[in-house]
């Protein structure tokens, strides 16, 4: 039957906005304004989910954001989202849901056999079960839980949808649009004061949407629509429904969570799923109000259970009576109005059953009314059918029905007051824990501090909200105190029905029975930290927002402690699940790690380069000159072409430092291993950077380009690095020194022409007035020249690669054309541009130290560069790197190696062994760090560091791979393989 | 975390660095015992509890280190200035 529990009229649903959806393939209506929840309360669905660890039915325990049963999966492919609380699932036409935790299906679950098993998945199953033998956990245990544990199911696919992040600023945040709320906002609102109020529903109002009230001389829904008319006609407020404030930060900063498009299929285009903000706020005021308590007792998770409130809310907002034959179960004046609303709705009330055996308030309607008395039990089966309860003088009987309306007093929402360490404290009076130590600027209001009454949240709202903007210096006018109508709130709570037959629930989400924790007691587990770990009480998805105070009575009630001496744990962030996604926003793919692209990159990119990443950048790899040719055989022929001829390479991503100042030299002194303060005007020198703690951090070429302008430049992983070390060398370590120096990086394109033809190539772009000689610019000469008719230039006589090589630096602007003129003025002489591959093939050959070996464990002394390090002068790092652990014999040192076979493929990681020795870390003799394959020696060679290494040149080892599983015979030899007297650099 | 920068104003800590503890002084290269000194320079800490100097770099800004002044058991922040003594009195 369609909508067999909808109200004929009223609810702030829209009928004429009818809405069509499917949960569990099966169709059903339902209305704009409905949840998914009161959607399928409204076609009498009752059984939803399926418990976590006894796969037991369970229906919907309440109408908000505590809700620990009703999770499903929302939407289909890769939108899906597992363990979506249908009670605040906004429901939308064409809205899909599945149930989890069940198979084959909801109502035949093979799961549920695990009920049969409970004593084997009691308090610690998790600690006692699935301990040993270790071997054990990958292949059985693990699957195990995760295939039973089953809440819900990951999407399939990238999320197609998009999530921002957003920053917002204020005076005041107002969290929750209840009543205390609104009137917090209102007040502060008045003053003129920046306030934003959020509230986590599409609607403000809170309770007042779901309890029929009176608030002066209005009805209290047109008391909510004229305060949000109000605070909406004002510039200064913003109000922002459907977001939850899911965390208390440091400084004001709180993180709020906006479900801008949950509420539809599919967003608009361009627009996000969700927002995630950080609301910097200068005053914030608490208004989340309070949780209603479940009672516990025998199968009290049988679906047709419900909290008091939560049946009012589907009565009174939505329209729907979730079942029609109910038994109240209350210890508070409550119950009464929910039953009160329950006959209002045409509902049968079959009892009240009130555990106050002094109970003053009375029934009306006639309704069988039993003080003193208990709910022992449900029964039935996937819905109630009837309760067994007993008396106060310990008769029991069968009670029919089919539906049971908790009511145990309600605890306050303090979640949000422990995030920064508060530790609420137990009050006697209202029995609930309240806020303890508050984080700065915030205060609390209404229901969340205890306040439960409607006169008294509105108070607490009208002056916290106007003592908050106050406090800052704004001027809130007085607000009169509106009437309300009278409430009885009197509550004594019964923590759990101790004379129940069958499972009593306490943690509903995890499945933790008032057994468990009288178990974890037994066994020690007193402390509640102890106890919440143990049992898992309140460590799923809803932190136990239902459940905890319950258990924490429990401990106390079997350890014999009052609740003040028991404690609770604290809540920390966040309030409600928060989608990974939406804290990425759009830090995700490319938009986390940005690509930076250098000025020649299209040139490259039509000469068919393969690229490669290094940091964020993208570098040729390698420029095949057919489709099919492979990177090796690339490589070979660039580094061929380069030695035999001449060849170009985009070195623009080189880290560019200019530094100006008369104390330029002094300052490089320190930083850099060697001395710089000597160098000559026109000379470029390599330099070595250690850390402080002794180890290389970095290396690079500096050039003096004029008395005091020099420019450095580091590696291109390397550059933000030093950049962030020379400044705290410069501001914290040396202030006094005059220098200035800032990143030049992207502001330079640069290539390295190398090769016998590389001054015959650089000779066609010089400007002729610029003499490129070998006499007047020889090896590591630089200098500011001109190129193609006066284009400004920087030339550095190096080489990376070990030919004859020049690095040409232009304005980045004229990067695409220099690559483009290089290529053409070099073709008489058969240029080739090469690639990383081939760069780094070259520096290997050439014994060059690059990322492999720089890798912070190594000290100059460990890569053979002793003799960069001045024995003149101190520097960052060379005490530290002097340490006698830093200069024992034993300490592996670099060399290079080379395979007895001369085809065997080396490994950068393999670790060297001695013939016949063990593989352990006692006969470890170090690693290999690069390797290449050499076109000039037609070898495969490397580097590594080897103990002993220097003194064992000639010694045959083993380089042993374990993670590719190769094994080659190696020679230590010099690391320099090719032209070991430099004669071609300097030609 | 919110943090002052003497320059920039009250900035989000996503754009600062963090170096670690505030006021070391970089030991004298020729002491006798600077090796000694230079170990503790770099590995010995306070670590305190409580209310410490501490460098961060406004690396997403202008670039100053600075010296805040922080407590490590409420974050509770009671000053910021330049790390430099010359900035600090240029800016005074
Ligand atoms: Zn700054």
């Amino acid at each position: 039957m369609s909508q067999s529990h909808r109200l004929a009229k009223g609810g702030l649903i829209d009928r004429s906005k009818p809405l069509s959806f499917t949960f569990d393939g099966k169709t059903y209506k339902g209305y704009a304004g409905d949840t998914l929840a009161s959607a399928l309360l409204a076609n009498d669905v009752q059984l939803v989910a399926r418990s976590f660890k006894y796969h037991r039915p369970r229906g919907i325990l309440t109408a908000g954001s505590e809700e620990p049963n009703a999770l499903v999966g929302l939407r289909a492919g890769a939108r899906h989202e597992p363990n979506v609380r249908a009670t605040v699932a906004e429901l939308y036409d064409g809205l899909i849901a599945q149930s989890q935790n069940r198979w084959p299906s909801l109502a035949f679950d093979l799961g549920a056999v695990n009920s049969l098993l409970s004593p084997f998945f009691a308090a610690g199953f998790y600690y006692k079960t699935f301990m040993w033998p270790a071997s054990f956990w990958e292949k059985v245990y693990e699957p195990l839980i995760r295939r039973a544990a089953g809440l819900g199911k990951p999407p399939v696919g990238d999320d197609p949808d998009i999530y921002e992040k957003a920053f917002a600023h204020c005076d005041l945040l107002v969290i929750g649009a209840g009543s205390a709320g609104l009137a917090a906002a209102l007040a502060a609102a008045r003053s003129g004061a920046r306030v934003i109020l959020a509230d986590e529903g599409p609607m403000l109002g809170g309770r007042l949407l779901s309890d029929k009230r009176i608030i002066g001389n209005q009805s209290g829904l047109d008391w909510v629509k004229a305060t949000e008319a109000e605070l909406v006609s004002l510039p200064n407020v913003r109000i922002m429904p459907r977001t939850t404030i899911f965390g208390v930060y440091d400084h004001g900063v709180y993180g709020a969570l906006e479900r801008v498009n949950d509420h539809v299929a599919t967003p608009p285009a361009h627009e996000p799923r969700q927002r995630a903000y950080r609301i910097y706020a200068k005053r914030a005021v608490l208004a989340a109000g309070a949780i209603e308590r479940p009672h516990v007792f025998g199968n009290n998770d049988r679906p047709g259970v419900m909290l008091g409130s939560a049946m009012r809310t589907y009565i009174n907002r939505y329209a729907v009576v979730p079942t029609k034959r109910v038994a109240i179960f209350t210890s508070s004046d409550e119950g009464y109005a929910t039953a009160h609303d329950l006959i209002a709705a045409g509902a049968s009330v079959q009892a009240i059953i009130d555990t106050r055996a002094d109970a003053t308030i009375s029934a009306a309607h006639d309704i069988p009314h039993f003080k003193g008395a208990k709910i022992l039990r449900t029964l039935g089966n996937k819905q109630v059918q009837s309760v067994e309860i007993e008396l106060a003088d310990g008769s029991t009987r069968i009670l029919d029905c089919d539906g049971v309306a908790m009511s145990n007093g309600w605890n306050p929402a303090v979640h949000l007051t422990c995030h920064q360490g508060g530790r609420p404290v137990w009050d006697d009076k209202i029995n609930a824990f309240l806020p303890g130590n508050l984080p700065a600027g915030l205060s609390v209001a209404g229901a969340a501090q205890g306040h439960f009454g409607l006169k008294d949240t509105l108070a607490d709202g009208f002056r916290l909200g106007a003592s908050a903007v106050d406090d800052l210096g704004f001027k809130a006018p007085a607000i009169a105190m509106p009437d309300t109508d009278p409430e009885s709130l009197a509550h004594t709570p019964l923590w759990r029905v101790k004379t129940s037959k069958g499972k009593c629930f306490v943690d509903f989400q995890h499945d933790v029975t008032d057994t468990d924790i009288e178990l974890a007691n037994r066994e020690g587990f007193r402390s509640v930290e102890h106890m919440k770990r143990y049992t898992t009480l309140g460590m799923a998805t809803d932190q136990g927002k239902t459940s905890n105070i319950s258990g924490l009575a429990i401990l106390g009630e079997a350890s014999g402690r009052s609740m003040a001496e028991v404690g609770t744990t604290i809540f920390r962030p966040p309030y409600t699940p928060v989608a990974l996604g939406a804290l990425a926003g759009h830090h995700v793919h490319k938009g986390f790690r940005p690509t930076r692209l250098t000025p020649s990159h299209q040139w490259a990119e039509e000469q068919g380069a393969v690229f490669m990443e290094t940091g964020l950048w993208l570098r040729a790899q390698y420029f095949p000159k057919t489709k099919n040719e492979s990177w090796l055989d690339a490589m070979i022929r660039e580094v061929e072409i380069t030695r035999s001829k001449v060849g170009v390479c985009d070195v623009s991503t080189l880290g560019k430092i200019d530094l100006q100042g008369k104390d330029v030299g002094t300052f490089l002194d320190r930083v850099y291993t060697g001395t710089f303060s000597t160098l000559p005007v026109g000379k470029v020198r390599y330099g070595l950077m250690m850390r402080e703690d002794g180890f290389v951090q970095d290396d690079g070429t500096t050039a003096r380009l004029s008395e005091n302008r020099w420019l450095m430049t580091t590696t291109t992983a390397g550059a933000g690095k030093v950049m962030a070390h020379l400044e705290f060398c410069h501001q914290v370590l040396w202030p006094e020194l005059d220098i200035a120096f800032t990143s030049v990086t992207e502001q330079w394109a640069q290539y390295s022409i190398a090769g016998p033809h590389a001054r015959d190539v650089l000779k066609k772009l010089v400007d002729a007035r610029h003499d490129i000689s070998n006499e007047a610019f020889p090896y590591m000469a630089c200098g500011a020249i001109t190129i193609c008719n006066g284009i400004p230039a920087r030339l550095f006589r190096i080489s990376f690669s070990g030919e004859l090589a020049y690095e040409i630096g232009v304005p980045n602007r004229y990067g695409d054309a220099l690559i483009r003129a290089i290529m053409k003025a070099g073709e008489e002489f058969g240029i080739t541009p090469y690639g990383l591959e081939a760069l780094s093939t070259m520096r290997i050959e050439k014994g060059h130290v690059a990322g492999g070996e720089l890798n912070g464990q190594t000290t100059p002394r460990d890569l053979g560069l002793i003799k960069m390090v001045s024995q003149k002068k101190d520097c960052i790092g060379k005490h530290m790197s002097e340490r006698p652990a830093m200069l024992y014999p034993d300490r592996p040192i670099f060399v290079g190696l080379k395979p007895k076979n001369p085809k065997s493929k080396l490994t950068g990681g393999a670790h060297f062994l001695d013939k016949g020795a063990k593989p352990s870390l006692e006969n470890d003799l170090g690693h290999m760090m690069s390797v290449a394959y050499s076109p000039m020696l037609k070898s495969w060679i490397g580097l590594g560091i080897v103990k002993r290494g220097r003194e064992r040149i000639g010694d045959t080892i083993r380089a042993v791979d374990f993670v590719r599983g190769t094994e080659f015979e190696v020679e230590i030899c010099d690391p320099v393989f090719f032209d070991p007297q430099g004669e071609r650099l300097r030609g | 975390m919110r943090i002052p920068c003497p320059f920039c104003g009250s900035r989000d800590s996503q754009e600062f660095s963090f170096l670690g503890q505030a006021g070391l002084k970089r030991p004298d290269p020729n002491a006798p015992d600077a090796q000694k000194q230079f170990h503790d320079y770099v590995h010995i800490r306070d670590n305190k509890a409580g209310v410490t100097k501490e460098l961060w770099l406004h690396a997403n800004g202008c670039r100053s280190w600075i010296t805040v002044t922080r407590n490590t058991l409420t974050h509770e922040i009671t000053g910021s200035e330049f790390a430099s003594p010359l900035t600090k009195e240029a800016a005074q």
